[in-house]
């Protein structure tokens, strides 16, 4: 095989520029991540203790709220129907439309990667603890997303947004007084949210689309490989297209694709778990004794407990304070009733769709091979498909990168709020922010990340301090808030609307 | 009690005919219209951050954009010997249409025949058939 001139000298200059940005962000990367992810040994397991930190959130508002992340779905699931919405709302942002938007947003690589990673780290056991986080998650997304409507913005042109740094700045100053204490939170919050949506947000997901692209098309041999950067151009062109061009047709083409993809991939999923009937009970058995096994090899209970709340808190995003601003949109005059949705979104993001990628991967025994700690994230997901359906890669190459894609435009959005908060909705500064964005989109194609994604995820899970604070300080409005609706909802205060 | 005829208008044509054929109608049987325009929307669509952000104030603009454009218009059409209202509202156009009839008391749903393409007929349906096969009053097409 020969590589052309240009390559080389590409692939030269593709790995001297990654070398000069990971020379200047190592140390800074290091030093966020020391504080971020600072981690106690647990039994010889290493745990990060942002992971606790959001893991004792959710534990604490489903005890605090009387375990609705139980009682709630059923209230959830009626509303979102739109069993009580005015039909003078017509036109509005529906219950639907606002989880719709948050689930695009969260949906993605971490539940077809996280899971595997998990499984991969933790045993299967790994999976009931991902499962327990999400479940625990619900309860505090409920949190978030009742203060996020609660103190949403409606501006003098009709429109409407909000999000954690609005109810940082104004609910705080509510509850305590303290002016100053909810704005260092929310600015925190807002640059913490700008630095996520560039990691995470967009590199992260810029990388992995490009690498699923390189494997589809050959691997190491694929002529993609020394033209990561074209890809991201590609990528960039597209994003820059429907932030700053506003070109509607290609976000509804993805608003589209993304509930096309997951339907296909849940419907494989039951495909593949139908193919191997027989052995659901056995893998099912298998996880449930790894979870809580004290012999094994990865870490027992103790392992497999921390990767399994690890991953799942990459997936669903509970208390990070994201998809509160997706939620803050939705029309309605009771902010617990777009809480009462968002319990769904850890629901459907964490224990069904992970749960199904898990079984699949213990049913193949696919995470029992060798080469499966190489593997990794979307390979191995993809190498458990392949057992039952050999076209499989290829479906999930497209899901992987509609999610991806999906996930740029959310979090553009999210990245975009938090710098209009910071520079009180200057238009300038919002389009700054999009070209950036553009930016980063090549840069997280390009290249190897590692440093450059310490930083994200850093900054990414950084978000959760001020949110999670600022959710506990709020804590007994938040109970008023949402017992007190659930309680004029069984009064018949309110009342479903009469379908004509 | 006053029949009421209600009259499903797109703006189109066949709308005004629709509207001059109910206009008629409810002369001679001492009825009343109501003029009721549709704007095609879905609790169940998937949107954008950003259209949710905006929809608010998108939607007061359809809405006045429906009022000023077509009902007004058509309004003028019936004239002022024949009493009759008008309402813009959002979703399924069949569906909604049948909602209104039920909620303004309208014993009769009149439409003018759509224009709309062979392909989004042949996958659709049009909103007339669409009408016909729900509809709980009668339903007259006008060509």
């Amino acid at each position: 095989m020969t590589i052309s001139g240009a390559a080389v000298n590409q692939l030269f200059l593709a790995q001297s520029i990654d070398d000069r940005i990971a020379e200047v962000l190592d140390p800074i990367s290091s030093a966020i991540e020391g504080v971020v992810f600072y981690s106690v040994s647990v039994a010889g397991v290493d745990l990060p203790l942002i992971v606790l930190w959001l893991v004792s959130a959710g534990l604490f508002f489903t005890v605090y709220l009387g375990f609705l992340n139980l009682r709630g779905p059923k209230h959830a699931l009626e509303l979102v129907r739109g069993q009580y919405t005015n039909p003078d709302d017509a036109g509005e942002v529906t219950h639907f439309q606002a989880l719709a938007t948050a689930v695009s947003g969260t949906v993605g690589l971490g539940n077809i990667a996280g899971v595997a990673v998990a499984i991969t780290l933790g045993g299967p056991g790994a999976t009931v603890w991902m499962i327990i986080a999400g479940f625990l998650g619900m309860s505090s997304k409920m949190a978030e997303c009742t203060l996020g409507v609660k103190y949403r913005r409606e501006r003098a042109d009709g429109t409407v947004s909000g999000g954690p740094m609005y109810y940082l700045e104004r609910g705080i100053a509510e509850v305590t007084g303290r002016v100053r204490a909810g704005k260092t939170l929310a600015i925190l919050f807002s640059i913490s949210c700008i630095g996520g949506s560039i990691g995470a947000g967009n590199m992260f997901q810029a990388n992995q689309a490009t690498a699923q692209i390189i494997a589809v098309t050959g691997g190491a041999d694929s002529p993609i490989v020394a033209l990561r950067w074209v890809v991201g151009l590609v990528f960039a062109i597209l994003v820059g297209a429907v932030i700053i061009g506003g070109i509607k047709s290609i976000a509804r083409v993805t608003e589209k694709l993304v509930p096309i993809m997951a339907a296909t991939y849940l419907l494989a999923a039951v495909v593949v778990i139908g193919a191997n009937l027989p052995a659901v009970p056995a893998a099912f058995a298998e996880i449930l004794r790894s979870a809580f096994a004290f012999d094994s090899v990865t870490g027992g209970i103790i392992g497999a407990l921390i990767v399994g709340f690890q991953r799942a808190a990459f997936s669903n995003e509970a208390g990070i304070g994201s998809a509160a601003i997706a939620h803050s949109a939705v029309k309605t005059s009771h902010p617990s009733t777009e809480g009462h949705v968002a319990l769904l979104e850890p629901f459907v993001d964490t224990i069904i769709v992970c749960t199904m990628t898990a079984l699949i991967i213990v049913i193949s025994g696919a995470y029992l091979d060798e080469a499966a700690g190489e593997l990794g994230g979307v390979a191995l997901t993809s190498a458990a498909f392949e057992t039952v359906l050999p076209w499989f890669p290829n479906v999930l190459a497209v899901a992987v990168i509609a999610f991806a894609f999906s996930t740029m435009l959310t979090w553009s959005y999210y990245g975009m709020k938090a710098t209009g908060y910071l520079f009180n909705d200057s238009e300038t500064a919002e389009t700054v922010f999009k070209v950036l964005f553009c930016i980063f989109v090549i840069v997280g194609a390009s290249l190897a990340l590692g440093p450059v994604i310490g930083i994200s995820d850093s900054m990414l899970f950084l978000m959760a301090i001020p949110n999670v604070l600022g959710m506990y300080i709020m804590a007994r409005l938040i109970k008023r808030e949402i017992l007190g609706y659930r309680a004029r909802v069984l009064s018949g205060e309110i009342t479903k609307v009469e379908q004509v | 009690m006053p029949r009421v005829v209600l009259v499903g208008v797109d703006g189109g044509d066949a709308s005004k005919r629709a509207v001059t054929f109910a206009r008629e109608r409810a002369t001679e049987l001492g009825a009343s219209l109501v003029l009721a325009h549709v704007i095609p929307w879905s609790p169940y669509s998937f949107t954008t951050p950003e259209e949710n952000e905006a929809r608010p104030k998108r939607r007061q603009a359809e809405l006045a954009a429906a009022n000023e454009q077509i009902l007004e218009p058509m309004g003028a059409l019936v004239g002022d010997t024949v009493p009759h209202k008008s309402v813009a509202r959002h979703g399924d156009r069949a569906e909604l249409l049948i909602a209104l009839a039920r909620e303004h008391d309208a014993d009769h749903i009149v439409v003018g025949r759509t224009g709309d393409g062979r392909l989004r007929t042949a996958v659709f349906g049009s909103v007339p058939s669409h009408l016909i096969q729900i509809a709980d009053v009668p339903v007259t097409v006008v060509p």
